[in-house]
C-alpha cells in the first residue's frame, strides 16, 4: 500500500489546520507522526483515512486518486485516543464486527481469528463481557484487536496509549511494536512523545503548527534534525538552546565559554557561510554531565530546580551561558542555589544558523 | 438537634405528600361512591362502595371511545414525532451546516408558542383539506409541539455519544442505515424513551386543539369529560371514575421510563 499526499491542505473556516504538503508514506513500515498537540497530527491522519476531505490537493493510494472517496470504500483501520468500542456489543462481537461485515470468513474461521487476536492482546478471558465492564487498558486492547482484525493495508493509530497509565503504556507499547513488526500493514502512529517515536523505530515525520518539518528514518531524524523546530519537537526534556557567535575555530558563547567545533565535513560550512554571524547551539539535556571527561567544556551555574522523574534527575541550572536543563541518570540531590559545574563534550552539540537550519550535528560512531 | 431536624423534615415531607396526593385521593374516593353520597355527605371512604361508575365508562361507547380515540392519536403522534426527530436530531448533533444553530433555536420557539395561536390556522386548513374530526388531524397538529421537543431531547442524548463511534463503524464498513439501527439506536434508547414519554405527556393532556379539531368520530377523552353536564345535572361519580382512568396511562408510561428520565436529567436535557 503506497499512500501519497500531493499538495494536501486542510482549512476549517478561517483557520488553517494543515498547510499544503507533499507526503509519501513509507510502505509496509511504521511511520510515527510526532508533534505537540495542535500540530496537525490528527488532521493529517483523518485525511489519510478519508474521514475528512482535504481543502485542496490529492490523496492517492497505489497511484489511484481516492481524494473524495468515503472511508467506507477504503480499506483502513483506525484506533483513537479515546477507547472507542461498540458499547452494546460483547467484546467478541466488537472484534468480529469488521470481519462479519466483510463476510468472507465462515463461522469457524471467524471464531478462530477473533480468539487468536484476543490471545495476542491478552483479552481472551473477557470475550463475553461488554466493553464497559473492562478497564481502560483492556478497552483499548479491544479497540486494537478490532483494528487488527481487518488486516487493513493501512492502519492508523491516533495517540492510542495516551489515556493509559504509565505502566500499562510501556507494556502495550512493546506489544504494539511486536505486532507491527509481524504484520505487513503500513502503520501510522501519532504521538506527542519523542521517546515513543524512538521506541517504535521505523520512520518519523515531525509536525509543528500544521507543517511536516522533516520525514525520514526515526534515528536519522533524531540525530540530524534539519532545524531548531525539529530538534525542539524531537526532544524531551526540551533541548537547551544557547545563543552564540562563530569565532576562530569554534563558537563563542556567553560567559566567555568557547566550544571548539571539531573539524568535520560540516565544519567548513560553519566557517564559510556565517562568519561572525549569530548561531544557536543545541545541547540535549542528556549530553550534560556532572563528571568531567577529557576534552569536556565546563559550564558553571547555580541550581534553580531539581526534579526527579523515574530514575533520572532533571536539574535546571542558571548557567553563565544561559539557562540549562541537564538530565542526569540516577537520583541526585542538589541544594537549591548551590553552585554546579556541568560538563559537555563539544562533539555532542548541534549548531543551527541564524535561520534555524542545521549546520553541525554530533557525529555518531557507527553511523553512515 | 439532629433528631429535631429529622422530625421536622419528616413532618414537612409528610405534609407535602398529603397536599400532593389529596386531590388524587379525593377523585379515586369519589369514583367509588354514588352521586347521592357525594352530594349528601362528607365521607373519607365510600359508604356504599360501587363499581357502577367504572362499569358505565367501559360499557357506554360515548365514554370508552374517548379513550380509544385519545390513545390512537397519541400513538400516531408519538411514532411520527420520534421517526421525524431521530434523523433531525442526528443532523443537528453531527453536522454543522448553514444556520444550524438558528434552526435549532427556531424549532424550540415553536414549543414556546401557546397552542391557541395555532388554533385558527389549523381549523381553517383542516376544514379545507377535509381532515376535521380525524385522528390524524390531532396527531399532526400536536407534531408542531412534540417534534421540536423530541429533537431537542434526542440531540442531547446523541451528542453524548462520541462521534468516533460513528467513524469507527464507517471504517469497519457499516452502511449508514445499518449503523444507525443496530449500533446507534441502542446507545440512545433511553433518549428515545424520554422523548416518547414527553410526546405522550403533551399529546395526552392537550385539550384545546384536540377538542377543536374533533367533533364525533375522533373525540378525545379530555373533551368528553368537559361535556358531561346533562339535563339531570352533573354526573360527579362517573366523571371521577373517568378522571382516574385518565391518569392511569400516564402512570404506566412513567413507570416504564422512570430510569431513563433520571438519565435524561443527568445528561442535562429534559
Amino acid at each position: 500500500m503506497r499512500l501519497t499526499l500531493e499538495g494536501v491542505a486542510k482549512r476549517v473556516g478561517a483557520a488553517t489546520h494543515l498547510y499544503p504538503l507533499d507526503f509519501a508514506l513509507q510502505p509496509h513500515a511504521v511511520t510515527v507522526l510526532l508533534g505537540a498537540t495542535q500540530a496537525g497530527k490528527t488532521t493529517l491522519m483523518r485525511l489519510m483515512a478519508g474521514l475528512d476531505a482535504p481543502s485542496q490537493g490529492r490523496v492517492r493510494v497505489d497511484g489511484e486518486d481516492v481524494t473524495g472517496r468515503s472511508v467506507r470504500e477504503r480499506n483502513v483501520a483506525m484506533v483513537y485516543q479515546q477507547f472507542i468500542n461498540y458499547p452494546s456489543m460483547r467484546v467478541f462481537d466488537n472484534i468480529a464486527s469488521p470481519l462479519k461485515l466483510r463476510g468472507d470468513l465462515d463461522r469457524a474461521a471467524l471464531d478462530r481469528r477473533v480468539r487468536e487476536l484476543a490471545g495476542k492482546l491478552h483479552i481472551e478471558p473477557f470475550l463475553d463481557r461488554l466493553p464497559a465492564e473492562l478497564s481502560g487498558g483492556q478497552q483499548q486492547r479491544v479497540a486494537l484487536a478490532r483494528a487488527l482484525a481487518k488486516q487493513a493495508p493501512l492502519m492508523l493509530l491516533d495517540e492510542p496509549l495516551v489515556n493509559l497509565d504509565y505502566k500499562l503504556r510501556e507494556e502495550l507499547r512493546e506489544e504494539l511494536s511486536a505486532l507491527f513488526a509481524s504484520g505487513d500493514s503500513t502503520v501510522v502512529y501519532a504521538t506527542t512523545e519523542p521517546t515513543e517515536a524512538l521506541l517504535l523505530g521505523g520512520y518519523t515525520a515531525v509536525l509543528d503548527a500544521g507543517e511536516v518539518l522533516q520525514y525520514g528514518p526515526t534515528a536519522e531524524v533524531f540525530h540530524r534534525p534539519h532545524s531548531i523546530r525539529v530538534a525542539r519537537a524531537f526532544s524531551d526534556p526540551p533541548i537547551n538552546l544557547l545563543k552564540g557567535r562563530v569565532a576562530e575555530s569554534g563558537i563563542q558563547l556567553a560567559g566567555e565559554v568557547r566550544l571548539a567545533v571539531r573539524a568535520s565535513a560540516d565544519a567548513p560550512a560553519l566557517e564559510g557561510d556565517t562568519p561572525e554571524a549569530g548561531v544557536t547551539v543545541g545541547v540535549r539535556a542528556s549530553a550534560l554531565r556532572v563528571r568531567p571527561r577529557s576534552g569536556d567544556v565546563a559550564l558553571t551555574g547555580r541550581v534553580e530546580l531539581a526534579e526527579i522523574s523515574g530514575s533520572d534527575t532533571f536539574v535546571h541550572v542558571a548557567a553563565a551561558v544561559g539557562p540549562l536543563v541537564a538530565q542526569l541518570t540516577g537520583v541526585h540531590y542538589f541544594e537549591l542555589g548551590a553552585a554546579i559545574t556541568l560538563y559537555l563534550d563539544p562533539s555532542q552539540i548541534y549548531v543551527f544558523d541564524a535561520r534555524g537550519d542545521l549546520l553541525v550535528a554530533p557525529q555518531r560512531p557507527g553511523a553512515r | 438537634m439532629n433528631e429535631a431536624r429529622f422530625r421536622w423534615r419528616t413532618l414537612f415531607l409528610l405534609a407535602y405528600l398529603l397536599f400532593a396526593l389529596l386531590p388524587i385521593y379525593w377523585m379515586v374516593n369519589m369514583s367509588f361512591k354514588t352521586n347521592q353520597e357525594i352530594l349528601a355527605s362528607f365521607t373519607l371512604l365510600p359508604q356504599q362502595f360501587t363499581w357502577a361508575n367504572y362499569a358505565t365508562i367501559f360499557t357506554d361507547a360515548s365514554w370508552y371511545s374517548g379513550y380509544i380515540n385519545s390513545l390512537i392519536y397519541v400513538a400516531i403522534n408519538m411514532v411520527i414525532s420520534i421517526a421525524v426527530a431521530l434523523p433531525a436530531a442526528y443532523a443537528f448533533s453531527r453536522y454543522s451546516f448553514l444556520g444550524d444553530k438558528h434552526v435549532f433555536f427556531w424549532l424550540l420557539t415553536n414549543r414556546m408558542t401557546p397552542p391557541a395561536v395555532f388554533l385558527l390556522p389549523f381549523f381553517q386548513l383542516y376544514t379545507t383539506l377535509g381532515l376535521m374530526d380525524t385522528h390524524i388531524a390531532v396527531a399532526l397538529a400536536h407534531l408542531v409541539f412534540n417534534v421540536p421537543l423530541a429533537v431537542w431531547i434526542l440531540e442531547g442524548f446523541m451528542s453524548g455519544v462520541p462521534r468516533e463511534i460513528d467513524e469507527t463503524a464507517y471504517i469497519d464498513g457499516y452502511s449508514f442505515p445499518r449503523f444507525f439501527l443496530t449500533l446507534f439506536l441502542p446507545l440512545i434508547k433511553s433518549g428515545v424513551g424520554v422523548a416518547a414519554f414527553f410526546c405522550f405527556m403533551f399529546s395526552w393532556v392537550e385539550l384545546l386543539l384536540a377538542r377543536t379539531l374533533t367533533s364525533v368520530d375522533a373525540k378525545p377523552i379530555v373533551s368528553v369529560m368537559t361535556r358531561t353536564v346533562s339535563a339531570s345535572g352533573m354526573d360527579w361519580a362517573v366523571l371521577a371514575a373517568a378522571g382516574t382512568l385518565t391518569i392511569l396511562p400516564g402512570a404506566v408510561v412513567i413507570w416504564f421510563v422512570r430510569h431513563y428520565i433520571a438519565k435524561g436529567f443527568a445528561m442535562g436535557r429534559v
